[in-house]
């Protein structure tokens, strides 16, 4: 099974985003910003960082790059595309999923370990139950994740929530104010998976917590 | 000619730097100031003289890239 990773400038987090694919199996390729074409690959990962400087709105830069078209191209055929933090904002920002990225409620760039729970089984949820609760970190300063009332319903009726922040001890574990605590939604078709926290900085030696090794070990296995 | 943008949040949607800005008013001793709200201004400088092309041209700007409509409102004067 093959990942691609696709880098802008400012993409930060590929180096721990190839490792925890490898570690759960994967080949890891990269492509760059400017190409218009990705290499043939089963899953397509847009890692974090902070793309373009985070100028005008983050992800905003990246999602208009010569890349963006064939990573549309590849969601369209279904093939499944994972954003993490600027990945995921640079997948709203390109309209491959809804609702709007904000500046975190208490204004502070949050770098802590958050609870999740996987709200449903998707195709990108790898070996994870509905229910489990795992620990991953967080490290944004725009992870507040708008949806206006129309949205936030359709996006329950359609079960598309699939990660949500739950307590860790003390309040509601919300780190950043996001709707309805969600911290990652899927697109209507179901390949298309966006979440804030950190998956790959759960998963190995000297990280606070493996909790996320089934979920990229899953998610290798199934396309494998 | 020279086009000036101004992006803005929209009602409803919730504006942390707003909220601080209208804090600090508020601590400074500026009584009477009811709400706060950033936004951005892009000023652009444009060739042609058209003002009309330009306003067609300016305004698939902001939607393509801009503003983000989901959340902001656009403005578009000619200085």
């Amino acid at each position: 099974m093959k990942a691609v990773l696709v880098l802008f400038p400012g993409t930060n987090r590929e180096t721990d985003m190839a490792d925890a694919l490898r570690r759960a199996g994967a080949d890891v390729v990269t492509a760059w910003h400017r190409d218009r074409e990705l290499p043939a690959a089963d899953l397509v990962v847009l890692p974090g960082g902070f793309s373009h400087g985070d100028y005008l709105r983050c992800g905003a830069m990246a999602a208009r790059a010569p890349v963006m078209a064939a990573i549309v191209e590849s969601a369209g055929r279904g093939v499944p595309v994972l954003g993490v933090c600027n990945g995921f904002q640079i997948l709203i920002e390109a309209g491959l999923l809804p609702g709007a990225l904000l500046r975190n409620a208490g204004l502070r760039f949050v770098c802590r370990t958050v609870r999740l729970r996987l709200e449903r089984r998707c195709r990108l949820s790898g070996h994870l139950e509905a229910g489990d609760i795992i620990r991953v970190p967080v490290a944004h300063g725009d992870g507040n994740y708008f949806a206006d009332r129309n949205l936030a319903a359709r996006l329950e009726d359609e079960d598309r929530v699939v990660f949500r922040y739950v307590p860790n001890g003390r309040g509601t574990g919300n780190p950043n104010g996001s709707t309805g605590d969600i911290a990652g939604i899927l697109n209507r078709a179901g390949n298309v998976l966006g979440m804030m926290p950190h998956p790959e900085d759960a998963t190995g030696p000297r990280q606070q917590s493996r909790d996320a090794l089934p979920f990229f070990q899953g998610i290798v296995d199934s396309l494998s | 000619m020279k086009a000036r943008v101004h992006v803005t949040l929209k009602d409803g949607v919730l504006d942390p730097q707003g909220k601080a800005i209208h804090r600090a008013l508020e601590t400074l001793g500026f009584a009477g100031v009811r709400d706060a709200r950033q936004g951005k201004v892009i000023d652009l400088e444009l060739d042609g003289a058209d003002e009309s092309d330009a306003r067609q041209q300016v305004d698939r700007m902001c939607r393509q890239l801009l503003a983000n409509t989901v959340i902001e409102d656009y403005t578009i004067e000619f200085v």
